[in-house]
């Protein structure tokens, strides 16, 4: 008989859920003593309400969520459950600013090139710590990940105020990169940079490689069971699952890297606010379809701009959004165990 | 020196406190053989509830709600990773965003608009008669806020439930085989939830202690990642209640160490001092993870 009422819930789960979660939201910010139709407002004139919202607000927002969100997205598709975006996104951006900020004579196209190449690099290596630190030592990559984000977050702050702190040394962020450091942005009233362009190229990559390459199957093996390609499929799972580490800290650190050469210009504390935990939600949401990572990253690049807009037209908390952020993956989770538990009780 | 030796042996209780009892319960819910990584979204719920209840009804106030927050949080939890059987590591990740976001959406609701710093009342120490005067380490150990002892109380308590009651073997089946605890007549999901509401109530307490014995103000993202350190320190403590117990100790003194290095006056960026309890998690479960057994069922998702 419990059948049945999984059966009910499955269909309604996640509508429901979702449902519940922007009802909840908007009676915790009406109790708050929030206008909330003014903050609707300016959630949705943030980020859809104008074109220059959706360039310069919207797509610039889901560049790095893009980018963070496949390299979480593949981690997650081989079973490497790699939280770390955040800290590889800082230790990119900073590669990336001091890269820029050592070699302002380079000719534009080698700078770009090069710190975007760093940055990428930098954000592998911070993910080989956690790798070797599962393959080798069997840490779990949730918990040292975590750690790591919090080492970067310092290792940022003691840059930004040491020795890449800019030359008055009463702010604790860097000097602006030379423009010849610069991504190229699409005209002069919009802030939508090359970056973007960037983000959309490696999902496409990413889904040609993993459908039609042979590294790709192996993730995807991997990914669906570990002892089966090892015995099956005479798959060296280590090695699968560091390289795909190592892949998904890049792709993060190009995002820090692409954040510093086309937004920010500079780097300092909060470059991130949380881009590295969107991500998760950005990736399941697309269930880690490195294609689907486009749209979802857009959605939540729309909702981060809008979620700006609220704080600064209705005073709304921004932090909202990840509740809205957890909801939506619980809401996923949900849907998908009842789904499951429902295929089961038709089959048996 | 014995002045800077209490104050060390002072900042080893102090770190130890709260991560011992958030892991004190997480080790009950790992070895019902689910791991709730959500444990810092439970911690920074109960800092957010001591907040609440202290401006409310005083200090027990704070504690009380601090544990209801937690286990609330905890609830959740268990209604994916037990009701449900959802992935453990996704939906606990999922409940710290929700913890943290939750928290500080309220914070900034409730009492964000008036700018001010709020300041609520600290628990006190208490001294214990005779232990506190016992020279070098009495006052850091035993002239304490209640909750040190809660933390020290529980220790020897879960080892003795543990492994001389019925349901302390029945959570411990349930960990390494809940199909034979199932045959055996143990109601694998009973246990299951109340492992977590249990873990919830500890890492609430935890949660509050950060307030009410320590900070005596909340601000947002204080749990700082205590939620993830105490699921460490159920590796370094072996899922023996002895050894978590030990083990906080052991961690809190060893980042107290960091004061210790600042005291002596080293010419190190602060930054590094910050980072040092996540350095030193990193190098701990490095050196012990690999070779510890840890509950057979753990984080394993059963299809009965």
């Amino acid at each position: 008989m419990p059948a049945v009422s999984e059966l009910r819930m499955g269909r309604l789960l996640a509508p429901t859920l979702i449902a519940a979660l922007v009802v909840a939201t908007g009676v915790l910010l009406a109790i708050g003593g929030y206008d909330v139709g003014r903050a609707a407002e300016a959630l949705v004139n943030g980020s859809v309400g104008s074109w220059y919202a959706i360039g310069s607000a919207t797509l610039v927002r889901a560049t790095p969520l893009i980018l963070t969100g496949l390299a979480v997205a593949l981690a997650f598709r081989a079973g490497v459950f790699n939280i770390g975006a955040e800290g590889q996104f800082l230790v990119g951006a900073a590669a990336a600013a001091a890269i820029a900020l050592t070699l302002p004579k380079t000719p534009s196209l080698i700078l770009i090139l090069l710190a975007l190449v760093v940055g990428a690099i930098a954000g592998a290596v911070w993910a080989w710590i956690a790798a070797v630190l599962r393959s080798r030592f069997h840490v779990l990559e949730v918990i040292s990940t975590i750690m790591l984000n919090f080492v970067a977050a310092f290792l940022v702050s003691y840059l930004v105020r040491g020795p890449l702190q800019e030359p008055t040394h009463v702010y604790p962020q860097t000097e602006s990169i030379v423009a010849a450091a610069q991504l190229p942005r699409f005209g002069p009233t919009t802030r939508l940079h090359l970056g973007f362009v960037l983000a959309l190229l490696a999902c496409a990559v990413a889904w040609w490689a993993v459908r039609y390459t042979a590294a790709g199957f192996r993730l995807r093996v991997v990914g669906a069971n570990p002892s089966a390609a090892r015995s099956a499929g005479k798959i060296d799972v280590d090695r699968v699952t560091t390289r795909v580490f190592l892949l998904s800290g890049a792709l993060s650190g190009l995002a820090g890297a692409i954040e510093v050469c086309g937004v920010t210009y500079a780097l300092y504390e909060n470059i991130s606010p949380g881009y590295g935990y969107t991500a998760i939600a950005v990736a399941l949401l697309a269930r880690l379809d490195p294609a689907a990572v486009i749209a979802t990253g857009i959605l939540f690049g729309a909702l981060e701009a809008g979620a700006g807009a609220m704080q600064r037209d209705a005073n709304v908390p921004s932090v909202v959004v990840s509740v809205i952020e957890a909801g939506i993956i619980l809401a996923l989770v949900a849907a998908d165990r009842a789904r499951a538990m429902r295929t089961r009780s038709a089959v048996a | 020196m014995s002045g800077g030796w209490s104050a060390f042996v002072e900042a080893t209780v102090r770190t130890a406190t709260p991560l011992g009892l958030a892991a004190l319960g997480e080790l009950v819910v790992e070895r019902a053989g689910i791991i709730n990584i959500g444990l810092e979204g439970v911690i920074i719920a109960g800092s957010f509830g001591a907040l609440v209840g202290a401006t409310h009804a005083g200090i027990a106030g704070g504690y009380a709600a601090a544990t209801l927050c937690g286990v609330g949080v905890a609830f959740a939890f268990a209604i994916f990773a037990v009701w449900l059987r959802a992935d453990q590591i996704i939906t606990g990740t999922a409940v710290t965003l929700l913890g943290l976001g939750l928290a500080g959406t309220l914070y900034r609701a409730m009492y964000g608009a008036s700018g001010a710093a709020l300041t609520i009342p600290t628990s006190r120490a208490l001294a214990i008669p005779i232990l506190s005067r016992i020279p070098v380490v009495g006052a850091g150990l035993f002239d304490q806020p209640i909750v040190t002892y809660v933390f020290y109380l529980m220790t020897p308590c879960l080892w003795w439930w543990m492994y001389h009651t019925h349901a302390g073997l029945a959570t411990r089946a349930v960990g390494e085989s809940p199909s034979a605890a199932e045959a055996a007549g143990v109601r694998t999901n009973r246990v299951r939830l109340w492992s977590l509401l249990f873990g919830g109530a500890a890492g609430g307490l935890a949660g509050g202690t950060l307030v009410l014995a320590q900070a005596g103000t909340f601000a947002e993202g204080m749990s700082a990642g205590r939620g993830f350190i105490a699921i460490a320190i159920v590796v370094l403590g072996r899922w023996h209640p002895l050894g978590v117990g030990i083990a906080a100790l052991v961690f809190g003194a060893a980042s107290a160490l960091q004061y210790v290095l600042q005291a002596l006056g080293l010419n190190l960026p602060y930054q590094l001092f910050l980072a040092f309890p996540y350095l030193l998690t990193l190098v701990a479960l490095a050196g012990v993870a690999g070779r510890v057994r840890a509950p057979a069922w753990l984080a394993r998702v059963d299809e009965g």
